[in-house]
């Protein structure tokens, strides 16, 4: 699968190490090595999603619990988180890392994904919510530091786009 | 038929080592109204969510007893969220569900449960391993205290009246009640670390 397994790893490795202890997943193609790395660490609670909406309850109750949290989504499940995130995290003021697979951006193929990627980063302005790219490997464990330094200090959701440069390979043809 | 201010009078005091997340409206009022605590969080909107954040906090403190107390239009509004409860199954979690067949608080519209919908039996069917539907108090309180002590993911279903209190605001500001619920929870983990040597996790 053209998914980079290693920089799935470098991702997965740097939410482990910024004392992440629950994520939420709904599988999308290019999130699908960390869900598996998830659910193959006795450390970590995986919780595996009907409607990505509910992560934002997930990790509120998590939060509650003095337990550090990430979202795993493609973009089309933020926007349907839409509400949760308006009228739960920031009403309450609650810390969210949401790591969003970026679909629908240049190099998608995929006629389907294309109006979310149109969408995304208009929405996440709208909302006000801070977010980045995560394009280079060298600079994601930084990146994801940083990012929940910030969710957590202003009680806030953030946002990282997993971009295709980071997370697809095109197969050797 | 039952009136859910009633209800919740019935299971108060079995709240109180419990942590509980209601949802909107007139269950968060009603139960306010009872005396507030500080075990107690009210999510004043975000419709649904109130199961997955007692998931999120029944998975992260398994040892804590957590009582969602939902309705029939915000369980209707994620019953996706049943299905991942159920596929969970945190043992320490109890679902009540206040089913008055209508979306009271927005003017009484009646919901799909009043033409039938059955959420026991969605729940069921979604692998909740213990669901009742409550039509009675003595009913209520004995499926409350048989979920206390079994140990196991219950869901109760209570039929009650289209009634609630005339207003929905409180005294309690909403990020008062958010913060003193995180803070109760951080003295009940080191409470039980000093306590037992062992977090409550």
């Amino acid at each position: 699968m053209p998914v980079s397994l290693a920089n799935s790893r470098v991702v997965y490795d740097a939410l482990k190490k910024c004392g992440v202890g629950l994520i939420s997943a709904l599988p999308e193609t290019w999130l699908v090595h960390m869900i598996r790395m998830a659910d193959e660490d006795p450390g970590m609670i995986l919780v595996r999603l009907a409607k990505e909406e509910e992560a934002v309850g997930i990790s509120a109750g998590a939060h509650f619990a003095g337990v550090k949290s990430a979202m795993l989504m493609q973009n089309h499940g933020f926007l349907a988180s839409v509400n949760g995130i308006v009228s739960f995290a920031q009403l309450y003021r609650i810390p969210l890392l949401m790591l969003i697979s970026y679909r629908g951006h240049f190099g998608e193929r995929d006629p389907w994904q294309t109006e979310g990627g149109g969408a995304t980063e208009p929405v996440l302005r709208a909302l006000g919510i801070p977010f980045g790219f995560l394009d280079d490997p060298a600079k994601t464990e930084k990146q994801i530091a940083d990012a929940q330094t910030l969710s957590l200090s202003r009680l806030h959701p953030v946002a990282l786009l997993l971009t295709r440069e980071l997370m697809w390979e095109e197969p050797q043809s | 038929m039952m009136q859910r201010i009633e209800c919740l009078r019935a299971v108060y005091e079995r709240l109180n080592d419990c942590l509980v997340v209601t949802i909107m409206g007139a269950v968060a009022t009603e139960l306010h109204s009872l005396g507030h605590r500080p075990n107690f969080f009210y999510l004043q909107h975000a419709m649904g969510l109130a199961s997955s954040t007692g998931l999120g906090l029944a998975l992260c403190l398994p040892k804590q007893k957590v009582v969602v107390i939902d309705g029939d239009g915000s369980v209707l509004m994620n019953m996706g969220g049943l299905t991942t409860l159920a596929r969970y199954r945190p043992r320490n979690l109890i679902h009540v569900i206040f089913d008055n067949e209508s979306l009271l608080s927005v003017g009484g519209f009646p919901t799909a449960t009043a033409t039938g919908s059955d959420l026991a039996a969605i729940a069921s069917a979604s692998g909740v391993p213990r669901t009742r539907t409550v039509r009675t108090m003595d009913a209520l309180t004995q499926a409350f205290d048989e979920a206390l002590k079994v140990n196991d993911l219950s869901c109760v279903v209570a039929k009650v009246e289209a009634v609630g209190p005339k207003g929905y605001v409180t005294d309690l500001a909403l990020l008062e009640n958010r913060f003193q619920f995180k803070r109760h929870i951080e003295g009940l983990v080191s409470s039980s670390r000093a306590e037992r040597g062992s977090p409550i996790t």
